[in-house]
């Protein structure tokens, strides 16, 4: 794959994931450089700050960024890239006449700086002619100087690029000796060095690292082709995840294994191969309502887009209206304080500081310490995710801390922190779940996903489907998607497994906005049972 | 200044290609400047404007390459760059697909470029939502939208003599129009070369009249309908049909393109793929132009190589399919490149002509949320949004509620009953088009 096919990749063969390509790239050794000092940040950042309100701003504040990538392409015994970037810069955001404005330049001289804040308040001041609705921040108390960093044990962009070559190769052997008949695997690696400053008093210093390692594998029978991606999870963690520690693995017999905090891909590869074989001989699923079984590696992204994107309150009150769509969960349904999104076990939260989450981070891009709150509590609808220009709306006074920006370049607006469903408070394991359904299918790994622009009706399939017939799973079988409406769907929730089952998945590209930005979000979820869900046949003679 | 001139942009890549030691160098320079609004709730929310100028270089020892790119343009930083793009080459291990860059090309000529485009200002901007605003306002309805513009560049050059030029202009814009309660949406997107062609505020008008016309949608059963797909509404189907159009994915039996043997037939001797087949009505005639009049495309792609007219799909025959240099040489067959555009034939009739030769069936604003169920059929799911109405004896009789539907492009592009005359779309050209037993598979609620 050249670079031009890399950035095809993206849009053509990962759904919805969306890759940043733009940066300069440098050598491997250089990706180690020592970040920039931040006392030098912190006197760029106030010259931004100063000309800002010098040009009439009431509030500015200022990201200085230093983004660093790695992605490293395979496809079977083959190296298509190695790619190095770096991109740094400053992203200069104001509020002039009530209303906002952003510029932001790669030159990092104290000229270019303070002539790319008067941009901002310019652009600022042009719209404010029509503006008609004033922007209102909630109060952010000025943190000074502190610094945050993602707890990794492992730099990943320390190893040698030769160790991760041959991981991938190893990878890709394993597959195609266990039945694929052909591979792409990848390793992506992520590093945000990023300063914010604002006129609030605060200088925030973090160091944000992020890795995925996917592959997607195919064969070809005389049946026709199959495809399987893996299992693995991206994360907020070094190298370290790709360790495979056999206590993060959770075997469920005659299926899959799950990963939790560590990842053995030759295994998940060696496993793809095998299933991959099955896959072609598997019967096709009779469609019919079936209790379903979602291991966490799938229900993750039933989450992201059941719970995460309605519950997004830019969505909620429109101004995603354009593109991404808008809500079910309507603020009506949120102040009568009795809305049922889910079963009364469903508890469903919203957090940016869980450990090797994606989400995790010290402070969000507008400079609000993270936290943890409640969106679902016992199956009631009960709060949003917000920042600072929106919570007024809901009559709240303090920020939720889920504002992201994907580089220095582009503005921060609100994202989606990480959204969980809370574990059974009885540790019961996965199996556990699976006994008690007599006729049901168990479902691992995301495949398919689309659902409406207001997230009521959805449609989802996976990587792998398992018939369960009286408490056991018994055969692989094939063509599953199932069709719910959001609603609905969490009021059959009947059951899940606990805190040894809870595993963290995620979307290393989640999309939203316009022009649209890329951000990396988890979910953590147990295995959890949905009762009579509506299960349809994929396959189809053209 | 990120825009440079084609004699610049020669003369830094002339400069440029002068400091390479590797076998091979190839230097891509891509500038952009553009800006963008956006509004929602009848209100200005964000807007920006940005520039960039990047230059890529990708040097190549035996089969060992390396790319590298920057965006600072002192001696020191493109001494840097080629050095670097040299050093990642020494450390990646052979490519054994590695192809040798083209030489010398030549190209047809280009209409990318529209002046109008590139002197778009902070104020225009703000006019253009302004005017998709305040209609919005009298009808009591809420507009959210976006607007953006760019001009952009790009120059290619390797040591082998080939040397391309190109300058492109784009304008986006879209905006959903909804009833204050939520009850009816409606949306309306434009997309073209040259700014003078915008009026928001008559493209507004047909959101707002498709908002209005969405309220007390009424439930149908879910099945197989007619359709009429307004353009908006089959270009993400027929792109990710096109986008698939790839003969080693084809050769390799992985795509719906792939050739399959009949019962005893000798796998080794039969042929690959589909090419030569008609798989299609054969009214449909897809292929790429970037010489189109009405959406052009640069006249060539990111490796240098001439872009020209090619058939994808002639009289429902598939006649080409993109590959790589290297996948040309081990099939023996030509080098086709991808192209920068879909043109899709139609024919005369508009979309309310089409309405009023219909007896049953339902009109489709735009398709949303598509994604694959089975690459092997080409089987897509998604949901219809801001605007689906039943259409009964050549009339709109009332607005529907949203469907999921799972259907696939190539069943679609087999039931034809009409196609009308083809508008531009992100950059296509796709007309309308009627469609017989088009598969509905569930209602939604989402307006």
């Amino acid at each position: 794959m050249d670079r031009r096919d890399f950035i095809k990749f993206g849009g053509a063969g990962m759904g919805a994931l969306m890759l940043p390509m733009s940066g300069i790239a440098i050598s491997a050794d250089q990706l180690l450089d020592k970040p920039m000092d931040v006392a030098f940040k912190k006197k760029l950042a106030d010259v931004a700050l100063n000309a800002a309100k010098s040009a009439g701003a009431s509030y500015a504040d200022a990201r200085i960024g230093r983004y660093l990538n790695q992605f490293v392409t395979t496809r079977e015994k083959n190296v298509d890239n190695i790619v190095n970037t770096e991109s740094a810069g400053i992203g200069i955001r104001v509020i002039a006449n009530g209303t906002w404005g952003f510029a932001s330049t790669s030159i990092m001289t104290a000229d270019s700086i303070a002539k790319t804040a008067k941009q901002a308040v310019a652009v600022a001041k042009a719209n404010s002619k029509f503006q008609t609705s004033p922007v209102q921040l909630a109060p952010v108390k000025g943190v000074g100087d502190v610094s945050w960093a993602t707890p990794i044990k492992k730099n990943a962009l320390e190893v040698p690029i030769k160790d991760k070559v041959d991981l991938l190769l190893s990878v890709n052997d394993a597959a195609m000796a266990n039945g694929a008949s052909f591979i792409t695997s990848i390793l992506f690696l992520v590093n945000e060095q990023k300063y914010f400053a604002s006129t609030d008093g605060s200088y925030i210093d973090q160091d944000v690292h992020r890795l995925w390692a996917p592959f997607f594998a195919t064969t070809v029978g005389p049946e026709g082709f199959k495809q399987r991606s893996g299992l693995g999870n991206p994360v907020g963690m070094g190298f370290e995840y790709l360790d495979g520690l056999e206590k993060d693995k959770i075997k469920i017999t005659g299926a899959n294994v799950g990963y939790n905090n560590s990842y053995d891909m030759l295994e998940d590869a060696a496993a793809a191969g095998k299933q991959l074989k099955a896959k072609l001989k598997a019967k096709s699923v009779e469609p019919g309502k079936y209790d379903l079984v979602l291991d966490p590696a799938h229900l993750m992204l039933t989450i992201h887009e059941s719970v995460g994107h309605p519950l997004e309150l830019d969505r909620v009150l429109g101004y995603e209206a354009n593109y991404a769509g808008t809500s079910f969960a309507t603020l009506d349904k949120w102040k009568s304080g009795t809305f049922q999104y889910g079963s009364d076990i469903v508890n469903l939260v919203a957090d940016k500081t869980q450990p090797y989450s994606l989400g995790n981070v010290g402070y969000d891009d507008e400079g609000v310490k993270t936290k943890e709150w409640d969106l679902v509590k016992d199956g009631i609808l009960v709060n949003y995710q917000a920042i600072r220009d929106q919570v007024h709306m809901i009559d709240q006074k303090a920020s939720h801390g889920c504002c992201y920006s994907q580089s220095w370049r582009d503005v921060q607006f609100q994202r989606m922190p990480n959204v969980s469903l809370k574990p059974n408070a009885k540790d019961i394991s996965a199996e556990d779940v699976i006994k008690d359904v007599e006729k049901g299918i168990y479902i691992a790994g995301r495949g398919s996903f689309s659902i409406d622009q207001q997230r009521y009706n959805f449609q989802f399939g996976g990587q792998l489907f398992y018939e369960i017939k009286d408490g056991k799973i018994v055969d692989q079988i094939e063509d599953v998607a199932y069709q719910s409406n959001t609603q609905e769907f969490w009021n059959s929730c009947t059951q899940m497994a606990g805190q040894s089952d809870y595993r963290v998945g995620g979307s290393f590209f989640d999309g939203k906005g316009q022009p649209s930005q890329v951000s990396a979000v988890s979910h953590g979820c147990p295995t959890t049972r949905f009762d009579n869900i509506n299960v349809i046949n994929t396959a189809r003679n053209v | 200044m990120t825009i440079l001139s084609e004699a610049n942009a020669k003369a830094l890549l002339e400069k440029v290609v002068k400091l390479s030691k590797a076998d091979e160098v190839e230097c891509n320079l891509d500038g952009n400047i553009g800006g963008n609004i956006r509004y929602a709730r009848n209100t200005v929310s964000t807007a920006g404007e940005e520039s960039d100028l990047t230059l890529a270089v990708q040097s190549t020892f035996g089969k060992r390459t390396g790319v590298a790119t920057i965006n600072e343009f002192d001696d020191a930083s493109l001494l840097k760059v080629v050095r670097r793009s040299e050093e990642l080459a020494k450390l990646a291990p052979e490519n054994d697909e590695y192809m040798p860059n083209f030489g010398k090309q030549k190209y047809l000529e280009s209409n990318t470029y529209f002046d109008s485009t590139a002197s778009v200002s902070p104020e225009d901007r703000a006019q253009a939502a302004e005017d998709s605003i305040v209609p919005s306002k009298k009808n009591k309805l809420v507009a959210a939208g976006f607007l953006e513009e760019s001009v952009r560049f790009s120059a290619i050059m390797n040591k082998k003599g080939l040397f391309a030029y190109n300058t492109n202009t784009n304008v986006d814009f879209s905006v959903t129009i909804r009833t204050e309660d939520g009850t009816g949406s409606g949306w309306v997107t434009r997309n073209y070369s040259d700014y003078k062609l915008l009026n928001t505020a008559e493209a507004s008008n047909i959101a707002i009249m498709k908002a209005k016309n969405s309220v007390n949608a009424k439930a149908l059963e879910p099945g197989k309908y007619t359709v009429i797909l307004e353009p908006a509404a089959s270009v993400g189907l027929l792109g990710n049909m096109v986008g698939n159009f790839q003969q080693r994915g084809a050769d390799e039996g992985r795509s719906f393109l792939s050739y399959k043997p009949k019962e005893g037939e000798d796998r080794e001797k039969a042929p690959k793929n589909r090419l030569g087949q008609k798989m299609f009505d054969e009214a449909v005639n897809i292929y790429t132009d970037p010489q189109h009049p009405i959406a052009p495309a640069a006249p060539f792609g990111g490796d240098g190589y001439p872009r020209k007219r090619t058939d994808w799909i002639k009289n429902g025959v598939v006649v080409n399919m993109p590959n790589s240099p290297y996948w040309a040489k081990k099939s023996s067959m030509e080098y086709v490149p991808s192209g920068g555009n879909i043109i899709m034939d139609g024919g005369d009739q508009s979309l309310e002509d089409m309405i009023k030769s219909t007896r049953r069936g339902i009109l489709v604003t735009r398709l949303w949320y598509i994604r694959s169920l089975d690459p092997q059929t080409l089987l897509y799911t998604g949901l219809t949004r801001d605007g689906t109405f039943y259409i009964e004896d050549g009339k709109i009789k009332y607005p529907i509620k949203n469907f999921r539907f799972n259907e696939s492009p190539i069943v679609m592009l087999n039931n034809i009953e009409a196609l009308g005359k083809p508008e531009r779309i992100d950059g296509n050209m796709i007309p309308p088009m009627k469609i017989r037993d088009f598969t509905f598979s569930s209602l939604s609620d989402a307006v």
